[in-house]
């Protein structure tokens, strides 16, 4: 491991000089630099910040701060009630040990296990843009179907950000040029031709908190997660889901995919041909492929669009009979 | 900085910041019960408490934890008078080679703390559920590899430990 600095930080607008990173949970960032490929010449550390509780906002929703671990998240009663779904993908993520340590903030700026980004000697053009990317040609199972670019086909690894995506959660940020709030569906972007950049965030630009809006149609919601072995690993293919159904028509629905894409997929398309259709499965398929349509899979993960098609329905099926 | 092990307290002194908390108990305080297995959070063979929870030492930096209590497999129970995760393992037949074991039996006494704070799971449905059932327990479980497989007779002494 490169040598690095350590600090830890004072104020949330403290800024960053050039080569600084900060540093949370770790659970990603440390690995990261045992393997080579971050190398930060400081390391401000951002626990001690007071960021680390749930609060009820004012006008009904909830307030995550960045530094609140993961598995106390997933255990808080206002989330396991309100937005389901949210609890179910971060138990679904990493192990007990993991979660213990893992923030909402670092969950949400974790990087791809992409095995050629993780690997400092092979070429990434996320790792060391330019070099190009083996992974088209290469072992890209596990890699995007949706959203990728000739630079880049990394899926992100969150589950947690899949289901924040779909409860139109939004992303608190305080830097040195002050603080801005954006969607989360806003802060990771498409790789194009700068897959460097993971997300919107400038140098400097801390996430402080995840607001969770008033979402009558969280309530009924779920997480449905498919992978190679039954627990402790990264997905192959998830759907976040939420669903309200009146008269056998879809009322109100949120749908989210994950594995799929460089960033917490959104499926806008699918939730726009579902609402006012009949609460059926044909009518789940049908608004899958509406937004699977645009995917543009390679020789070895074409399954992930088959995989998506039939979780949605699955897990869409579900909510509509269950009351939990 | 302070660290204090097992009730122990040290003082490190010219800690490379690079430094893991699992390097700091097995090189510098010579407490060898917690494994470097994977050293990259996969295998959980580096499980130790850290404030009363588990966590893989391998991934956390010493120098990011000053005043920090942590424990190991060495500080569970007491010469002649094992922890009944410890016991439940010897009654059980709860491993083969052994070295996964240390990190099996912190995250499992973890584990167990968070089953009595009332957590859930990716496998609970409901409230009214047995948290300690066995889909319960190797899910909870799930971070610890055992490359031996003894796995079927750790369930047995996870649960029996909880009652003690």
């Amino acid at each position: 491991m490169k040598t690095f600095e350590y600090r830890t930080a004072t104020g949330l607008a403290d800024g960053l000089e050039p080569g600084a990173v900060f540093l949370a949970g770790g659970t990603n960032l440390v690995d990261l630099m045992k393997l080579g490929v971050a190398t930060p010449d400081v390391l401000v550390d951002v626990t001690r910040l007071p960021l680390d509780q749930v609060t009820e906002l004012p006008g009904g929703g909830v307030r995550i701060g960045s530094a609140v671990r993961n598995s106390d998240l997933a255990a808080d009663r206002r989330i396991r009630t309100g937005y389901p779904v949210l609890s179910q993908a971060l138990l679904a993520g990493a192990s007990g040990q993991l979660r213990n340590m893992a923030t909402t903030g670092g969950n949400l700026l974790q990087r791809t296990r992409c095995r050629y980004f993780m690997d400092a000697t092979m070429p990434c053009n996320k790792h060391l843009p330019g070099s190009g990317c083996p992974a088209r040609e290469g072992d890209h199972r596990n890699l995007a179907v949706l959203g990728g670019s000739d630079a880049c086909i990394a899926t992100h690894p969150s589950d947690m950000a899949v289901a924040l995506a779909a409860l139109d959660a939004v992303v608190q940020i305080d830097g040195p040029a002050g603080s801005r709030s954006i969607p989360v569906t806003d802060l990771h972007r498409l790789p194009g031709d700068t897959p460097e950049r993971d997300t919107a965030l400038e140098h400097g630009e801390l996430i402080t908190a995840v607001d969770l809006p008033v979402l009558p149609v969280a309530a009924r919601s779920a997480y449905r997660k498919a992978r190679d072995r039954a627990s402790y690993a990264f997905a192959v293919g998830a759907v976040a889901a939420a669903l309200e159904v009146k008269d056998g028509l879809v009322h109100d629905v949120r749908l989210a995919f994950g594995a799929v894409a460089p960033k917490p997929w959104r499926a806008l398309a699918a939730e726009q041909a579902l609402r006012g259709q009949p609460a059926t499965r044909e009518s789940f398929l049908a608004a899958a492929d509406a937004e699977l349509a645009a995917a543009q899979p390679l020789r070895d993960n074409a399954y992930k669009v088959t995989l998506i098609r039939n979780l949605t329905a699955a897990t869409l099926s579900a909510l509509t009979g269950d009351v939990r | 900085m302070r660290l204090t092990v097992n009730g122990a307290q040290h003082h490190l002194v010219g800690l490379d910041p690079r430094t893991t908390l699992l390097d700091v108990l097995r090189e510098r305080l010579h407490l060898t019960g917690a494994k470097k297995g994977c050293d990259h959070g996969q295998c959980g063979a580096c499980t130790v408490l850290l404030d009363g929870r588990r966590v893989n030492s391998c991934l956390i930096l010493a120098i990011t934890q000053p005043d920090a209590r942590v424990t190991t497999v060495e500080g569970l129970g007491h010469r002649g008078e094992p922890h009944p995760v410890q016991q439940g393992f010897l009654e059980h037949d709860g491993f083969q080679c052994g070295y996964c074991t240390p990190g099996q039996i912190c995250s499992a006494v973890g584990m167990l703390d968070e089953v009595a704070q009332g957590w859930p799971s990716a496998v609970t449905e409901s409230d009214s559920e047995d948290l300690l059932a066995d889909a319960e327990i190797r899910e909870r479980m799930s971070g610890n590899l055992c490359r031996c497989g003894a796995y079927p007779n750790m369930v047995p002494a996870i649960r029996e430990a909880a009652g003690r």
